[in-house]
């Protein structure tokens, strides 16, 4: 029996849920030679910042036990580039959903941002990142309390008007949900969830950390039970649509993640480590389906009581 | 860039702490000197960058030759490995040397494991007509590797070594300048240190390999930048061969 695989996004449709997230697959175009993008869902693009930014200093790569630390820092060419050049290009060679990733470090910034993203061609949705970790004075500042999140989605929703706004938040938070209900609240049209939670790592010989900004946002398959419970909580909370990120590495897990609660799947560092993950992920969804019965995949989500 | 199981067919240490690997895959690939593979290795999460120390392929078949250092868990498993066993590797990856720069006379410089990828670069240019001098530098004779292999291609290396057990005692730099061999351009790979001190006696334009920790190997984490004088790049993907007046030391 065939199975549907399509789901959908603030009324926009996706052939599939799977989707590689931001800073984990670059411009999308830095893998176009290796793979039929078109197999993928959508492409969630690499942070953009008003100007563009080398990032932190290196190392900024730490390996973990089923996960690894990263320290990049934003690095990325800036707005004026992403929409003239990285998002046309990507284009002539992608069609399904392109999603924008957006920081700053001051509501106007976030604001003049997602403005330009809108009103974009290319882009269909526009994610606003108030959870980098690795950013000082901007990123997860404004993502670890309800009052500064809501201010961003409301400037967010006000500079975009044109498209979905999704607001990615930071886990590295007390009570996620209320960020959650903050967002949605000041205007979000949807949450993703969530970005790397921050960590460290030490070099026991040298006694210095290893990455050189000290610490970074932790990511991969070890953060899955976390990022998966909240997803739960805020699924049972809110009402706008989740795109579940974190840990997911398999289509096991993208079902996991769309049983409690997510619309679509955001996976991250399993790309760092298999370039491929994506793609094989989306082929071995349809069997998994039949084993578990499922022929919508979209009828699955928030099934969890 | 492609996914691929290659066997093992051969495991052996070769100086202490070094190992060479022989790889092969019923896949013809093509591989440039300056390349490096990306290995996923069983429990660790990252997978490990290795430079390619010798590739053909044809037939149908892909050899590649890695020689490869103990330093880390990573390259500690590698080490484990036996014959018939296999690893999935990400090739090719990177940008390799660019051997038509050298007009005739080339200057091979390398540092312990940093030998490795000269030998496939010095193959291909001594097949494009080139001649090439050698110059290595070791910290022991017990770590010296590879000196064998590149005597078989006619190209007698000239050693350092740091204790003096092999060659001429001191760094590479020293014997550049007691033998000062002539070359029109220079290809080195090594220690940083060691690049860093070759930069300012050589007399020509060449080309350093870099490396960096690295995230994805293919370019798109953007975890192992560079400032260079033409501008950011990834040592991954843009690199991680660089020419020297692009280096910002």
């Amino acid at each position: 029996m065939v199975k549907d695989l399509s789901v959908h996004l603030c009324g926009l449709k996706l052939p599939n849920p799977v989707i590689p997230a931001s800073g984990t697959f670059g411009f999308g175009l830095e893998l176009a030679d290796s793979m039929d993008l078109d197999t993928l869902g959508g492409i969630c693009l690499k942070g953009t910042t008003a100007t563009e930014r080398f990032g932190n200093p290196t190392p900024r790569i730490a390996e973990c036990r089923e996960g690894m630390i990263n320290s990049v820092g934003l690095q990325n060419p800036g707005i004026d580039a992403l929409v003239a050049d990285r998002v046309p290009r990507l284009r002539k060679v992608f069609h399904n959903t392109v999603i924008a990733n957006i920081s700053g470090f001051s509501i106007d910034e976030y604001s003049r941002c997602c403005r330009m993203a809108g009103e974009c061609e290319g882009i269909d949705i526009v994610e606003v990142n108030i959870s980098c970790p690795n950013v000082h004075n901007g990123g997860m500042a404004f993502g670890t309390d309800p009052d500064s999140a809501a201010k961003v989605a409301a400037a967010a929703r006000k500079a975009c008007p044109s498209k979905p706004v999704f607001i990615k938040l930071s886990p590295n938070v007390t009570d996620i949900v209320a960020i959650a209900r903050a967002c949605e609240d000041a205007g979000a049209d949807g949450l993703t969830l969530v970005n790397t939670f921050l960590g460290m790592r030490i070099d026991i010989r040298r006694r210095r950390p290893v990455i050189a900004a000290g610490m970074g946002g932790f990511s991969g398959r070890a953060i899955f039970p976390i990022a998966l419970r909240m997803v739960y909580q805020v699924r049972k909370a809110c009402r706008i649509p989740i795109m579940g990120c974190g840990g997911v590495a398999s289509a096991e897990d993208v079902v996991e993640m769309m049983m409690a609660g997510a619309d679509a799947v955001q996976v991250g560092a399993e790309n760092i480590r298999n370039p491929m993950a994506c793609p094989e992920i989306v082929s071995a969804l349809p069997e998994l389906m039949e084993t578990l019965g499922i022929s919508r995949l979209e009828d699955i989500v928030g099934i969890i009581e | 860039m492609h996914k691929l199981i290659f066997t093992i067919r051969e495991n052996v240490r070769i100086a202490r702490g070094s190992y060479r690997m022989l790889l092969s895959s019923p896949v013809e690939l093509s591989l440039l000197p300056g390349q490096f593979v990306d290995i996923a290795l069983d429990g660790l999460f990252l997978r490990r960058p290795i430079s390619v120390c010798d590739a053909s392929s044809g037939n149908g078949t892909t050899d590649i030759t890695l020689v490869y250092k103990k330093v880390g868990e990573g390259t500690a498993r590698m080490a484990a490995m036996h014959e018939g066993e296999t690893l999935e590797l990400l090739a090719p990856l990177g940008n390799g040397f660019d051997t038509g720069a050298c007009r005739g006379r080339a200057l091979l410089v390398g540092g312990g494991v940093g030998c490795a990828p000269l030998y496939y670069l010095c193959r291909q240019l001594l097949s494009e007509g080139k001649s090439v001098c050698a110059v290595f530098g070791f910290n022991t004779a017990d770590e010296a590797l590879l000196t064998d292999e590149f005597s078989r291609l006619g190209v007698e290396p000239l050693v350092a070594t740091l204790d003096g057990s092999m060659g001429t005692k001191g760094f590479v730099t020293d014997v550049l300048g007691k033998f000062a061999p002539e070359y029109d351009y220079f290809y080195c790979c090594g220690p940083l240190p060691m690049m860093k001190a070759l930069c300012p006696v050589t007399v020509s334009d060449g080309e350093f390999s870099l490396e960096e920790r690295m995230g994805c190997g293919a370019g798109f984490c953007y975890g192992c930048s560079c400032h260079t004088a033409s501008g950011t790049k990834r040592i991954c993907k843009d690199g991680p061969v660089f020419k020297k007046e692009d280096i910002i030391w």
